[in-house]
């Protein structure tokens, strides 16, 4: 069977590795202790350490929109103050946005599956993996100070002059947002270095998971989109600290130009939170219909589109901010065209489905919860791209709405697809799949009571980042804190089933769902270097046509996942082993 | 489903401006809900015919389709194209002021409007304005971003400090509508509120007649004018009650402890750096959120305004 042609000038002597169903040495067993965690470089254990972060973040940030919401059961004063109110909905928005959606996909889950997906040791720079961290954790630090110092009341987007004159700690976020920034560049760089250059014997471009395109899309957006970021808020703390104008027009500046360069970056920065979770649908899809992929070229470049387009819409969160009339005209187009390559996705995932096998487990669930919000999610950002519907609808609960739809109902959806999938291979353990489906449908019901009527109430008139409000929203206000306790409830029974499951969850086998993701070809949890051979790749990462054993090749002459000089051959040929 | 649509939004009070918005979103509403129920039926019919019966089943390989590939990705296209100069002509609408508009003069302040007419009148956090005529406000904030957003009349624009801005209406019929300001500028944000208010041309020449020409008056008359058209009041009471800033009453001639453990006795000239140097004493317990009032208040506007704070006894 295994004729192992890699490429036309050299034959590799391959033969099968089945995957242990019981592990004896696991990255888990073989390195213990918590001094071990915090000097690994071990991509896995690194992931793991921000999927324990962003957690905790994402409870933070979480409580926060409880509270908020609490607080606007009624119309005037419920429980805190105007100015309180005001520092939790910025410091959700921060939080969520910096700590939680921009790390959650690449590094938490993104640092642990890619390099198992290109059938690596690791990512091409460990060490600097493991500063990634650090700088996120020192960014977090700076946060937190300015949490316990006067907190944040600028909203997350620090729109000037406002954010030059308010008394909070503008500088200590700021510094903190910036410090943060580096982590998210080092990612990239370490995922677009390792993509091109330790992709296992085999893995062509044509041959990379959809989930390695999508990583690679976002790679690219945040080395190039991040400094921009960085640049903008040097410039307001330089503005604030030494008085130099450049955005505030007291001092000669210009308050617009903030916001050009913001959401230069913040715009990008959409497609940094929400193309990783593309990648994951694609992999859930395909893995519990047991089908090809359809359309595989379609949506890995259209991944590429999205990032490239993604560039050159940031004036489309200006449209009535009084920048240029051509400005706005052109914005509002180029915002059109990044819709398509996102329609395309969609169609395709649906028709992937069609003559599947199709199970639904705890991740297709969530993958079709996804398809369905974030298609809201869309349709909802092409009447924002509309230059008369954006007056009428800009700065109301409409545009609140469209993006937890986007963000939360894509991205969070996707992370919990993912997070679902992968738990398996992470842990080593099974959850409870009843609990798992139970919480599936708190979210799905909890999230749509909660921001469904935020459409309705923004279209009658709602402004956003409002403490008090006119009494006629009064109604939709409710309902929607009423959803997003039952959204409430849904995560936390998440979070119980989850940790159950790592001291009492059933063992994990070695690929539950039957992938034919090379991930899925190594032990669960897996061995501290991923595979105890090197894996050779002659089928497409979604071929379900093909026998499982032809997934499992890896160079018989590996003892160890050494890089073995033989695929470095040029032109050698070697005799094929198949068994 | 069209009611629903309708139900989504205020009523049309200015047809003129928000005629195109409505009819797109009712476009787009409709289009976007067929595509959405095709997408979603199609999922959950799929995940029904074809779920997994073992499991050997079997799926074909079907890798791509270029011919489908292309339809999903024209139609779209078209559609948005249709969106787009849909909304584009509509938005070309909106910033095209008809001639003869009648022209007010707006300034947005944490946390208030103040509306000025030809006449000279001035008022605050309400704009009176003629039925069946094209009124244009030509608008400038004294401090902070602020925008400018009537739901009736789906018209919105932000205000900012360093240049003017504007936007146009027409209300067809007699009666009110609310303004709220979108842009998030700080603790008050959400009360920064206003009203249009619709009279016939009568009645409006009639209104404007009884305003006068926003001078006049006693001193001390003219400075409690002052302090609620430059929205002071937002912050400092006049009844003693505390607010975000200390209240005018009783300030008068009392001792002042400050938060860096200094103390003044409220004079003319206190009062005076207060307003024109907001940040030069903080009255213990507060915060600094004043801006300088310095270019907005003549020497003698500050004068009347302190003559009123006199007649603010406890």
């Amino acid at each position: 069977m295994a004729t192992a042609e890699v490429s036309n000038t050299r034959t590799l002597k391959v033969k099968r590795f089945k995957p242990s169903e019981d592990p004896k040495k696991t990255y888990l067993t073989e390195e213990k202790g918590l001094w071990s965690w915090l000097t690994t470089v071990d991509h896995k254990k690194i992931g793991l350490m921000y999927l324990g972060s962003v957690t905790l973040f994402f409870l933070l940030g979480g409580v926060l929109a409880l509270l908020l919401r609490t607080e606007l059961l009624t119309p005037a004063k419920t429980f805190i103050e105007a100015d309180t109110y005001n520092q939790f909905f910025t410091l959700h928005g921060a939080i969520m946005v910096f700590f939680v959606l921009v790390p959650s996909i690449p590094a938490a889950l993104g640092n642990f599956i890619l390099p198992m997906q290109l059938g690596a040791k690791d990512v091409a720079f460990p060490r600097l993996n493991l500063a990634s961290f650090y700088i996120y954790v020192i960014g977090a630090i700076f946060t937190f100070f300015a949490l316990v110092n006067n907190g944040l009341d600028t909203g997350w987007t620090f729109y000037t002059p406002y954010s030059i004159e308010s008394n909070s700690s503008v500088i200590w976020v700021t510094l903190g947002a910036f410090i943060l920034g580096f982590s998210s560049i080092l990612t990239g760089t370490n995922f677009i270095t390792t993509i091109h250059k330790m992709r296992a014997p085999g893995i062509t471009w044509g041959k990379l998971p959809l989930n390695i395109w999508a990583l690679y899309a976002t790679s690219i957006i945040q080395v190039l989109a991040t400094p921009v970021l960085a640049i903008t808020l040097l410039l307001l703390t330089m503005e604030r600290v030494f008085g130099i104008g450049i955005f505030d027009p007291a001092m000669g500046g210009d308050p617009v130009l903030f916001q050009h360069f913001f959401w230069f970056y913040s715009h990008p920065a959409v497609y940094i939170m929400i193309v990783p979770g593309f990648g994951i649908i694609s992999e859930v899809i395909t893995t519990f219909s047991k089908k090809h992929i359809f359309g595989y070229w379609a949506i890995a470049l259209s991944s590429l589109a999205i990032a490239f387009i993604g560039f050159l819409v940031w004036g489309h969160h200006m449209f009535t901010s009084g920048q240029s009339a051509v400005a706005t005209t052109v914005f509002s187009f180029l915002t059109f065209l990044v819709g398509i390559p996102t329609g395309i996705k969609i169609l395709n995932w649906v028709a992937t489905l069609y003559k599947g096998s199709i199970e639904m487990k705890t991740p297709m669930i969530y993958v079709f919860i996804f398809l369905f919000l974030f298609s809201i999610g869309g349709f909802t950002g092409i009447m924002l791209g509309s230059l008369a519907a954006d007056i009428h609808l800009h700065d109301t609960y409409y545009v609140v709405a469209h993006f937890h739809y986007v963000m939360m109902g894509g991205t969070l959806i996707a992370l919990l697809a993912g997070l679902h999938f992968w738990w398996p291979k992470m842990t080593g353990k099974m959850y409870n799949e009843f609990q798992a489906k139970i919480g599936a449908a708190l979210i799905f019901i909890g999230f749509n009571m909660t921001f469904l009527p935020q459409f309705i109430m923004g279209s009658q008139g709602m402004p956003r980042r409002y403490y008090n409000y006119i009494d006629q929203f009064t109604i939709f206000h409710q309902t929607s804190t009423i959803g997003s306790y039952i959204l409430g409830v849904g995560f936390l029974l998440i979070a119980y089933y989850l940790l159950v499951s790592l001291f009492r969850g059933e063992k994990a086998p070695a690929n539950p769902w039957g992938s034919r993701g090379l991930e899925w070809q190594a032990t669960s949890p897996p061995d501290l270097h991923n595979f105890d051979h090197t894996p050779v790749i002659i089928n497409g990462p979604y071929d379900y046509h093909k026998p499982m054993e032809e997934f499992q090749l890896g160079l018989a002459d590996s003892g160890h996942n050494g890089h073995d000089p033989s695929h470095d051959a040029t032109g050698a040929k070697q005799e094929v082993v198949s068994n | 489903m069209g009611s629903l649509f309708d139900f989504m939004l205020p009523e049309l009070k200015s047809p003129m401006t928000g005629a195109t918005t409505d009819a797109l979103m009712g476009f787009i509403h409709i289009v976007s809900f067929i595509i959405l129920a095709g997408v979603t039926i199609a999922m959950i019919y799929f995940a029904i015919k074809y779920r997994r019966r073992s499991e050997d089943d079997e799926t074909p390989l079907i890798t791509h389709n270029n011919k489908l590939e292309i339809t999903w990705s024209v139609i779209p296209l078209l559609l948005v194209f249709i969106v787009f100069g849909w909304g584009y002509k509509g938005w070309l609408n909106l910033q095209t002021v008809p001639d003869n508009a009648y022209e007010i003069q707006v300034s947005a302040y944490k946390w208030g409007w103040t509306f000025k007419y030809d006449t000279g009148a001035q008022i605050g956090n309400e704009v009176h304005v003629p039925a069946g005529r094209p009124v244009k406000l030509v608008m400038q904030s004294e401090d902070v971003l602020h925008s400018f957003f009537v739901p009736d009349y789906r018209i919105k624009q932000d205000v900012l400090p360093n240049r003017y801005t504007y936007v146009w209406f027409q209300a067809e019929e007699t009666g009110e509508s609310q303004v709220f300001c979108t842009e998030y500028c700080g603790t008050s944000h959400s009360d920064m509120l206003a009203k249009v208010i619709v009279h016939t041309e009568e009645d409006f020449q009639a209104w404007l007649e009884d305003q006068g020409t926003g001078g006049g008056g006693t001193p001390e008359e003219r400075g409690e004018n002052l302090i609620t058209l430059q929205g002071c009041v937002s912050c400092h009471s006049v009844d003693g009650s505390a607010g975000i800033a200390p209240s005018f009453q009783g300030l008068w001639g009392k001792e002042r402890n400050f938060q860096n453990a200094s103390s003044v006795t409220a004079d003319e000239n206190y009062i005076r750096e207060s307003i024109l140097n907001p940040s030069a004493k903080i009255v213990e317990g507060f915060q600094n959120q004043m801006v300088s009032y310095e270019g907005r208040l003549s020497d003698d506007d500050i004068s009347d305004i302190i003559e009123y704070i006199k007649t603010l006894e406890e």
